[in-house]
């Protein structure tokens, strides 16, 4: 082989060379099918669809855990919808009788950057509505642009408070409860489970979301059981893996219970490290989104662990028809069972659907604008997988439901984790009354809970 | 008695933090010391170490294998996989790409190994997909054991003789055979090296597929300890760089010195004042750069032009 020079051809040696070629042969071969792939469902589209615009982390820490399996379940509703396959009443095919195909981008680079992607899908790629953010940075970004376009944005994962209690929004949904019911449930759950708790300490990824949770949990801990005591409070960095000073600070103080929002390969990482040294054996420890990864540790979790699906969804979903259809049909289709960010962009999907056939039978069929499937999004009440969704607050924005938690048992004959002692909490217990900020009803002790 | 205990909590915390830091960051040194290279790729090496070794444990372990195969061959398959990862992608990067920018701007190898690092992180996915993968059996074999009260893993521990085996190993290369003062002779100067007859070109391959080694079997070793997952690279390698800097570039008594102060600081933070934990290190960093920009054992040199 040769390359030019200014001196004139001189010769590389072959081997690197050839490494070199090999390398970049196989990466190139690589992408191109990827894409063979993601040209099927456009060439198959021949009728009128309905697309949609999908948001989500795809690579990068936040995929396996959160990305993947919410990608998963819009997956499996597109088909669904598409068959007319869902279970009754919901077995109507496609959205007002269209099909729906979904574009998929990538979450990941920060809220400019999704802002722009948002933009792209809806002005350069003609979505007729969006689904996504798994990160309260980037859903709280992006719903202000989808008034400005006037596009229907559903929220189905990102948590936080702020979204619909600092603003208000016409274009904009979110079917899951904010954030803030992780830590009153999971509050409410050791109350009645380990009510002679003293003590509490936590370790948080050291950003907003970790230190809201954990404020959150702290504040009702203290209000369920009066005169409880924070010992330590660790913050590490978000994915740093090694949480062993963490975990000897934790066996020193010897509090009675842990609280930790850690997530994806941090969790899984504190699991491994807090079992081999018997940090569960000394203390009660709340994992409020380990749901996602419990399967994944299988017998690497420890039993007694309190588990959060940040709501009842996955293992902690009731127990309905509606939930066996998605469990089985899910399995079936992935080959793994569906943790919760799955039922999340499902019952987004759901939502959706419910509103487009509602609104297009209330104009006598065809296609409905969009502000007639937000008309009929308004205020709605349905049956999803996990638990029923009601869009009561945020002016019928944003969805009110119980929650849950349990506790994690590795069936040693199955040879898979379970979850035990389940206690579902009253959404009235678990959310603010209406028109309260979270922040301020927690620090004043959660007046106005019905439980 | 609580201050006792307290200190030798932090001071375990902290060597085996520090540790762990100067496994990965020594590589990183080592590279930039002789090449004058900043590495950034050094993050994707680790994260590709901890991926192929926790796939070898994975097999290791298999029920296929593992009925006539010792357990304690898995730190073998750690080490192993090191090597393997160190001496491929080593070879692929340097030969491949490196070579083709020696005596180009820094500014532009620096921004050519970010695109390496990039590359690796994808071919992590391509490769590995984006699920995690576990290779907890060499942490569970060690066990535990109390100090004190509270109770640390074996595995962690042993990290500290790891790290001073692998200190003490290139000490003795570097000043005591051939291969190291030939190396000390590039370092000190390239140009002179070369017109003395060493082979310039070929002291760069060898020490940058031993850094990609090092890089590598930092990652290797944590993967026991960690569930391994896509952008694992990218936390340490920020982290790594901390520690160089403040030990000094190049130097490899730096890195350990750097390694050492970050580990006991960050555990002092962690056990006394824990919001300080994330703030610390860069803290440090930026208070030894303020008054020796060279780092602690780094060297002022005029720069030539």
């Amino acid at each position: 082989m040769f390359r030019f020079k200014k001196s004139g051809l001189r010769r590389v040696s072959p081997l690197p060379a050839f490494v070199l070629i090999v390398t970049l042969a196989i990466f190139l071969l690589g992408s191109c099918g990827k894409k063979e792939e993601e040209k099927k469902p456009e060439q198959a589209a021949a009728e009128p669809v309905l697309k949609v615009g999908v948001s989500l982390f795809l690579v990068g820490a936040a995929a396996g855990p959160f990305g993947v399996p919410a990608r998963n379940g819009i997956e499996l509703m597109i088909d669904a919808i598409n068959s007319g396959s869902l279970p009754a009443p919901y077995n109507t095919k496609g959205m007002a009788g269209f099909m729906v195909e979904a574009k998929y981008i990538d979450e990941g680079g920060g809220a400019v950057k999704q802002v722009i992607e948002f933009r792209n899908m809806v002005q350069r790629d003609k979505v007729d509505f969006v689904i996504g953010y798994i990160s309260s940075g980037n859903c709280i970004a992006v719903a202000p642009v989808a008034e400005e376009l006037k596009v229907l944005t559903m929220i189905p994962i990102c948590g936080t408070p702020r979204l619909f209690e600092d603003a208000s929004y016409k274009y904009v949904f979110r079917t899951i409860s904010s954030s803030v019911t992780d830590s009153v449930a999971a509050a409410h759950y050791i109350k009645a489970k380990f009510p002679n708790v003293k003590t509490m300490g936590a370790i948080n990824p050291n950003y907003a979301w970790g230190q809201d949770s954990w404020r959150d949990f702290n504040l009702a801990l203290a209000a369920v059981i009066p005169g409880t005591k924070i010992v330590t409070e660790q913050f590490p960095k978000l994915f740093a893996g090694q949480f062993s000073s963490e975990i000897s600070v934790l066996l020193g103080k010897k509090p009675g219970v842990i609280h930790s929002a850690l997530w994806g390969g941090d969790v899984e990482s504190f699991v491994y490290q807090l079992a081999a040294r018997g940090l569960h054996k000394q203390s009660k420890i709340v994992l409020t989104t380990a749901e996602a990864n419990m399967f994944r540790l299988g017998s690497k979790l420890p039993d007694g662990i309190i588990i959060g699906a940040r709501g009842p969804y996955g293992v902690l979903a009731r127990k309905t028809p509606l939930n066996k259809w998605f469990r089985e049909t899910y399995f079936n289709k992935f080959s793994t069972v569906p943790v919760y960010p799955a039922y999340m962009t499902a019952q987004s999907m759901l939502a959706v659907k419910i509103s487009y056939d509602k609104a297009s039978k209330a104009k006598g069929g065809g296609m409905p604008t969009t502000e007639q499937v937000i008309a009929a999004m308004e205020y709605l009440k349905f049956e999803a997988f996990g638990t029923t969704i009601d869009l009561s607050e945020g002016n019928g924005h944003q969805a009110v439901t119980e929650h849950a938690y349990g506790l994690s048992k590795f069936d040693r004959d199955a040879g898979t984790q379970t979850i035990t002692e389940v206690m579902w909490f009253d959404a009235k217990c678990v959310n603010p009354p209406k028109g309260v900020k979270s922040a301020e009803w927690i620090k004043g002790g959660m007046k106005g809970a019905e439980c | 008695m609580e201050f006792l205990t307290a200190t030798i909590a932090i001071l375990i915390d902290g060597l085996m933090y520090s540790s762990w830091i100067f496994l990965v960051a020594v590589g990183l040194s080592l590279i930039f010391g002789v090449l004058g290279i900043l590495n950034i790729a050094h993050g994707g090496l680790y994260a590709f170490g901890a991926y192929v070794a926790a796939w070898g444990v994975g097999k290791y372990f298999d029920p296929e294998f593992s009925s006539f195969l010792p357990p304690f061959g898995s730190f073998a398959v750690l080490l192993l996989a090191a090597i393997a990862v160190g001496v491929v992608l080593g070879l692929v990067l340097e030969r491949g790409l490196l070579r083709f920018m020696y005596g180009r701007d820094e500014v532009i190898i620096v921004l050519v190994t970010f695109a390496a690092f990039l590359m690796l992180e994808d071919g992590i996915m391509f490769v590995f997909g984006v699920d995690p993968y576990f290779a907890f059996q060499p942490y569970a074999l060690l066990g535990n054991v109390k100090i004190l009260g509270i109770s640390y893993a074996i595995y962690e521990l042993s990290l500290i003789p790891l790290s001073l085996v692998v200190c003490a190993l290139m000490w003795w290369g570097l000043t005591r055979t051939i291969w190291g003062k030939l190396l000390q002779a590039v370092i000190h100067d390239r140009e002179i090296a070369q017109a003395f007859g060493i082979n310039v070109s070929r002291v760069f391959t060898v020490t940058f597929v031993l850094g990609a080694i090092l890089g590598a079997m930092g990652g290797a070793f944590t993967a026991p300890m960690v569930s391994v997952t896509p952008g694992m690279g990218v936390e340490v390698i920020v982290l790594a760089f901390a520690v160089v800097a403040i030990g000094g570039m190049g130097s490899i008594p730096g890195a350990a010195v750097g390694a050492l102060l970050v580990g006991i600081i960050r555990a002092a933070a962690v056990h006394l004042l824990p919001v300080l934990e994330l703030f610390i290190i860069y803290g440090v960093m930026a208070l030894v750069l303020a008054f020796r920009p060279q780092g602690l054992f780094g060297q002022a040199e005029a720069r030539k032009i």
